[in-house]
């Protein structure tokens, strides 16, 4: 069981908590696998789905594990809704509330409105991506994927390279690894590192050599064109070359070191397709672990 | 009009205070007139009347948010005699009628002095000087492009120097908007925990820089507003000691508060220029104590509560702080021993005054009747529900402060007494 009533990210999310999403997570995709879809643990509850940000990927996934959980689930499509009409977030999510939802899923562009909706609202509310703030299910899906090769994440040693002053993947992870006792280490271009990481628990590196050293996971994050469009960057080739992972960087991580995004990736640019196609990529086996994190997520709330 | 006991900075013991035809007619031990209405003031102090050089009425315009009624009820509540309102209203104030319409709507009010402050440019578009000359015929005491820089650096000399010849200053915000480049916090831990998007000190530094530049290059004067950073104090600072006409003011919230007050996405605590970091705000402290900072000023901002009710980036910026600046500056300088309360009255009256060309700032014979009486041993906590400004817009609230505004006397009348 989890203390609040919302997932609103990992920072205030404890120890405990993360595992029991974890071990929920894992029974979940073990039935995945053997093709149950059809549970009942959210029989009669209705899951709304608020997208202020576009995402295909995330909302299936969500809108998949609540169905195979048994709820009904609404999508507000919020691009052809009220909030066209100007209506604000507290008065959708009065709205909805109003109309019996039990869940709020919701991903927007910008940072704590999960948060506003959470106060606001009776129901659950999930964060499925806060503009630069958090992304728990992704962080947590990674975090079973990782589970499950590894066991355990005492000692583990995660890299993690790319645009991380734009990630909310990227801090999310760092919270909830470190508080399962992971070693996090991060190397983007300086444009692209916020201040007051080390703060957080990160190994901030020099070199992306010496951030994958020994690692046991590589994790690179979507580069975004238009971030080369404001100048953080001078092109998509040099980020490649500079800061990209390739299979000469992946001869300093541990053998076997799996390979991870959180996608859509862009081929040759944060990852060479060598590393995308190969055997330690688990990036097609994060997504299943998203749809049972998912569930996981959901069902503790319930 | 007699107040009796009081005491009063810069004297010992207490005395009284006479007052006639609205002007300070009388100081020392005196006896009641037949028929003078007397104060008792036995164990208040009386300080030369409080102004606010650095204040949003938001009339015309967004009277949702405020007008000039609740922002001087505000004021006199607050301790103000005199406040001098920022012209980014709608329309925004570029003209004598704006003006005058402001001078005119304060005297029906009839509770402090409202002294209108001019845009620099016309409609706060950056491209033209606004009517400089006009606004000055009817009242207005300064010039502000507040909320925004003048970019180009060619008419802002031009707006300085234009402005010197009808004795007026101009009162710079101070933000470079291309590198502020949307950031809506202070640069640093907390805008990485949030994710909310930062900017660094650089984006106010380097406009601090640049009108100090403009100033010294030009000779003239230059006032810079609510200075939010270490190394903004440090300019400032560095260009007094080489002479440069150069004043500062900054606010209660970035001397009591830093941008950890943001890490709960609390909209309240959203304001321009951002709260910063310990090391800022004991740097601020630093200029207020050694000079470099003249004023405080609260640039009370309030919003209507649906403004702050929204997403963080989407909220307003700003905090209701008429209603707080003095016993947040009280608490937090002079209780703790930083300011005397001497200091504290130059920075929030005799100062503001003297930059702007005012009457008032001191208790004198001769001078307007303009005195704020508190109690400075009487603890209160911060309710944004008791506010009379129309924001309740305060991060500040249930925070316990010190010294409590009892008398508000304006040009010799009582404009306001605590019930």
């Amino acid at each position: 069981m989890l203390k609040e009533k919302d997932i609103l990210g990992l920072y205030p999310l404890s120890k405990e908590e993360i595992e029991e999403i974890l071990e929920t997570g894992l029974e979940m995709k073990r039935a995945l696998r053997a093709g149950e879809k059809s549970l009942g643990t959210l029989k009669n509850k209705t899951v709304v789905t608020l997208f202020y940000e576009n995402s295909t990927r995330t909302r299936c996934s969500f809108e998949l594990a609540a169905k195979y959980l048994g709820a009904h689930v609404v999508d507000l499509g919020v691009a052809t809704s009220s909030v066209q009409k100007g209506e604000t977030l507290v008065d959708t999510g009065k709205t909805l509330d109003a109309m019996r939802a039990d869940y709020m899923v919701i991903r927007h562009s910008a940072g704590g409105a999960p948060r506003l909706l959470a106060k606001t609202v009776q129901a659950h509310v999930i964060n499925a991506g806060d503009g630069m703030n958090e992304h728990p299910s992704q962080a947590l899906l990674d975090m079973l994927t990782m589970k499950e090769k590894f066991r355990s994440f005492r000692g583990l040693k995660v890299a993690i390279l790319g645009d991380i002053r734009h990630s909310r993947v990227a801090k999310s992870n760092l919270y909830g690894l470190k508080k399962l006792g992971a070693e996090v280490t991060m190397f983007a271009p300086a444009t692209l590192l916020p201040t007051g990481l080390a703060d957080m628990g990160a190994t901030v590196c020099a070199s992306r050599e010496e951030a994958v050293k020994d690692a046991d996971v590589v994790m690179g994050l979507r580069i975004q064109l238009e971030r080369q469009k404001a100048g953080n960057f001078p092109s998509l080739g040099e980020y490649a070359k500079y800061y990209g992972a390739n299979e000469e960087l992946l001869r300093h991580a541990k053998p076997g070191a799996l390979i991870m995004h959180p996608g859509p990736v862009n081929r040759g640019v944060e990852l060479t397709s060598a590393l995308i196609d190969g055997e330690s990529s688990r990036i097609e086996d994060q997504v299943l672990s998203g749809v049972a994190v998912r569930m996981a997520m959901l069902s503790l709330l319930a | 009009m007699l107040l009796k006991n009081a005491q009063m900075v810069g004297k010992s013991g207490t005395g009284d205070i006479r007052i006639e035809s609205g002007v300070i007619a009388a100081l020392g031990k005196l006896s009641p007139k037949t028929g003078e209405e007397t104060v008792d003031c036995t164990g208040l102090w009386a300080l030369p009347g409080l102004i606010d050089m650095h204040v949003h009425l938001r009339e015309p315009g967004f009277e949702r948010k405020e007008d000039v009624e609740s922002g001087a009820r505000a004021a006199v509540k607050g301790g103000f005699t005199q406040i001098c309102c920022m012209p980014n209203t709608k329309p925004v104030v570029d003209n004598k009628v704006v003006v005058s319409y402001l001078v005119n709507r304060a005297k029906e009010v009839g509770l402090c002095k409202v002294h209108p402050i001019g845009a620099i440019t016309a409609g706060q578009d950056g491209e033209t000087l606004a009517a400089i000359g006009g606004m000055k015929a009817a009242g207005a005491v300064a010039l502000s492009e507040d909320g925004k820089s003048v970019v180009n650096s060619h008419l802002m000399a031009n707006a300085m120097l234009y402005a010197s010849d009808f004795g007026l200053k101009c009162l710079c915000h101070c933000e470079d908007a291309a590198l502020v480049d949307g950031g809506v916090v202070h640069e640093g831990y907390y805008s990485t925990l949030t994710g909310l998007k930062g900017s660094i000190r650089a984006a106010e530094d380097i406009m601090i820089a640049r009108e100090i530049c403009l100033a010294e290059s030009l000779g003239l004067p230059v006032h810079i507003c609510h200075v939010s950073t270490f190394s903004g104090v440090q300019l400032i600072r560095e260009a007094k000691a080489r002479g440069v006409q150069v004043t500062a003011e900054t606010c209660p919230h970035y001397f009591t508060l830093t941008d950890a007050a943001i890490g709960t996405f609390d909209t309240n605590a959203k304001v321009n220029p951002p709260l910063r970091e310990e090391k800022d705000r004991l740097a601020i402290i630093e200029g207020l104590r050694d000079g470099t900072l003249d004023v405080i000023a609260s640039d009370h901002a309030p919003h209507h509560a649906d403004d702050k009710n929204v997403e963080f980036n989407y909220a307003a910026f700003g905090i209701s702080g008429l209603e707080t600046s003095f016993a947040l500056s009280y608490t937090v300088l002079v209780k703790s021993g930083i300011l005397t309360l001497a200091q504290l009255a130059e920075k929030m009256s005799a100062n503001p005054a003297h930059i702007l060309d005012l009457r008032g700032g001191e208790i004198a014979v001769g001078a307007p009747a303009d005195l704020t009486v508190v109690n400075l041993d009487e603890k209160w906590t911060v309710d944004p529900a008791a506010f009379v400004s129309k924001g309740k817009n305060t991060p500040f609230a249930g925070m316990e402060v010190y010294g409590k505004v009892k008398y508000t006397v304006v040009d010799g009348q009582i404009k306001y007494e605590e019930k």
